[in-house]
């Protein structure tokens, strides 16, 4: 067990290593950053000396052993775009992300497993067509589609929801969140539906797959025999033993949920991460944009080791082959 | 070897019978649903394939678009004007013969992306199936790392850094290329898991060892005798990636990423009708939009009957 976690925090150690060599990477692709700082006219002497004075004669892995060492204490440099420090930057945005990234994971959560227990107790039943035909729509559906019609729909037409930004937020220290207001917490309704549907979809299909599997095993079979109330058997015994799976993969899609909130951000004009990394990228902003690399390929990879870790915890089976390799 | 007598085979059906017998088409006719949506994608790829004849004006033409005519609603609504049959947008650009255009656009660059990233895919299974040991764990390893990373993701890095790159080259030239790069280096990895698979299976059987032992060089085994073997899952891939592509490379251009408004594809379409939305031009994003979804819709319909038609589990 302990070999196993360990195993798996190094291989943690190598993406998150590769990762920072391609922020890294980003930096020198731009050019010399001595001619962003100094005028036409600056003599060649000052120029070495401020290339010295930023550390840039030093060798490349001299340089790339520093930026990491700053990046761990999160100075990622100065955005050239806002001219702010980053990590400043990604702080203040940070907060409004991981809200509408929890919230929506929570709804996809809440809405996706009753749905997918009811699709695999009653098959046959007409709502269970509609939601199979719903979820087919909801994978299909590219995100911005979604988050466009909600848009139309709720805000334009109806006019029941904000159709953008966060409402008002309440701050909370260095944290400002929208969960505490009437109006944030409207503003935050359509986003996470956007953001939740595939997930919600995703784990609908999963939990009903599972249930139909396990609807067949033996003890399922015995636990009727024993004259259980069907309520006993379906939650107690069966749901019970389809969370495993549903857990694992939900802990996995957090990444993509991570992914996806850029988009989901950009059209809802959210003032979080994703919407900070999307004008990096559309204005060549390399410290946001190795920054936010950074950050989210350690959030993958720290949910990633979590996941699996637990799920050796979980499953007994697979503590059983572990000892046993 | 002793001598051989070579007797003929026996009458081999014609592929058109066969096609006629097999399972696949009786599968395909009993599925309606199947058929709608195979009929919808046929339609569709025409649809773009022949845009410069079936649209009426050419919006990539700058003499053809006249900004009097600009965001008039679609022809059966009172306003519309009857050259426009789905009406126009703020450049009074004709919004039927864009969605054309942008359809092809889109296409393209969804089939040249999906076959870059089968290419790579296929190319780097078969090395990590057929060569195994370091190689193996290599290419492996590197596709355990970006599979953790979305699609989407990755498209956005690789769009930032080749603009960082090519600082001074405009969006025109640069967004095709950096488009179909992005989503060959997405979708590479599935090729390459189902590849290797099947190619570690395949390489131990006879066939593959009699060639090695007739002194056939490695690469010409791979690609003459394992790959014919393997290639099969890929068509099940294909299908479904370019889908999956249509969607990066629509949402690519919807965040501004991605093709620039003078050569739009239906993401760069339903971009433009975006910012419209508020002020009840409905028809510019709805359109583009729904032939997005119905596109993707029916490509995936296509996809999963595919792949449970194919699975001999199933059968």
């Amino acid at each position: 067990m302990l070999a196993f976690i360990l195993r798996r925090i190094f291989q943690s150690i190598v993406v998150l290593l590769c990762v920072g060599v391609i922020a890294f990477a980003l930096f020198r692709l731009v050019g010399d950053p001595v001619n962003q700082i100094v005028s036409i006219d600056t003599p060649y002497e000052q120029r070495m000396q401020i290339r010295k004075e930023l550390g840039l004669d030093d060798p490349a892995i001299v340089q790339f052993g520093r930026y990491l060492a700053k990046a761990a204490r999160f100075d990622f440099g100065i955005s050239y775009q806002f001219r702010q420090p980053v990590a400043s930057l990604i702080g203040e945005r940070m907060p409004a992300t991981l809200e509408l990234t929890f919230v929506a994971a929570l709804f996809s959560l809440v809405i996706g497993i009753p749905m997918g227990v009811f699709t695999a107790l009653r098959r046959r039943s007409f709502l269970s067509g509609v939601f199979m035909t719903v979820s087919l729509i909801g994978v299909s559906l590219p995100t911005f589609l979604i988050a466009i019609l909600l848009r139309y729909i709720f805000s334009v037409q109806l006019g029941w929801l904000p159709s953008f930004g966060r409402g008002q937020v309440v701050q909370l220290g260095w944290w400002s969140t929208g969960l505490l207001t009437a109006s944030g917490l409207k503003a935050l309704i359509l986003p996470s539906i956007t953001l939740g549907l595939f997930q919600m979809t995703l784990i609908m299909r999963l939990v009903r797959a599972e249930m139909l599997e396990v609807l067949r095993t033996d003890y399922i079979k015995f636990a009727r025999a024993r004259g259980l109330s069907d309520r006993a058997v379906h939650f107690g015994h069966a749901l019970k033993n389809t969370l495993v799976p549903v857990i694992t993969i939900a802990g996995l899609q957090l990444g993509s949920i991570i992914a996806f909130a850029l988009i989901t951000e950009y059209v809802f004009q959210w003032p979080g991460m994703g919407a900070l990394f999307l004008g990096a990228v559309q204005n060549v902003d390399i410290p946001v944009m190795a920054a936010y690399l950074l950050l989210v390929s350690f959030i993958f990879v720290v949910v990633n080791l979590v996941v699996d870790v637990l799920y050796a915890v979980v499953d007994p089976r697979l503590r059983a082959n572990l000892q046993a390799a | 070897m002793a001598d051989v007598t070579l007797t003929t085979p026996p009458d081999t059906p014609s592929r058109w019978t066969r096609f006629r017998d097999s399972d696949l088409l009786a599968s395909f006719l009993s599925s309606k649903l199947t058929m709608v949506s195979a009929l919808v994608t046929v339609v569709m790829i025409l649809g773009a394939v022949f845009a410069t004849w079936i649209a009426p004006t050419n919006p990539f033409d700058p003499a053809s678009v006249d900004l009097m005519n600009s965001l008039f609603p679609p022809r059966w609504i009172e306003g519309g004007d009857p050259r426009f049959l789905l009406g126009t947008d703020n450049q009074g650009r004709d919004i039927w013969s864009a969605i054309l255009y942008g359809m092809q656009v889109s296409l393209i660059i969804g089939i040249v992306g999906v076959i870059i990233a089968a290419t790579l895919g296929i190319g780097l299974g078969l090395l990590a199936g057929y060569l195994g040991g370091r190689v193996d764990a290599l290419i492996m390893r590197v596709a355990d790392i970006q599979l953790t990373f979305p699609a989407i993701l990755i498209a956005l890095v690789i769009d930032g850094v080749v603009h960082a790159f090519f600082k001074g080259a405009p969006r025109e030239q640069t967004a095709f290329g950096v488009l179909v790069v992005s989503i060959g280096l997405s979708f590479w990895v599935q090729y390459a898991r189902t590849i290797r698979g099947s190619t570690m299976v395949e390489k131990n059987k006879d066939y593959v060892h009699a060639a090695r032992l007739m002194g056939v060089p490695a690469p010409l085994i791979m690609l003459r005798h394992v790959l014919p073997n393997v290639i099969g899952p890929v068509l099940v891939i294909l299908t479904i990636n370019l889908a999956l592509a249509i969607i990066t490379e629509a949402t690519l251009s919807f965040l501004g990423v991605g093709l620039p408004p003078t050569q739009p594809s239906l993401g760069t379409l339903i971009r433009i009708g975006n910012d419209f939305l508020f002020s009840g031009e409905w028809w510019i994003v709805a359109f583009p939009g729904v032939t997005l979804a119905v596109f993707v819709l029916a490509v995936n319909l296509l996809g999963d009957w595919l792949r449970d038609a194919l699975n001999p589990k199933l059968r």
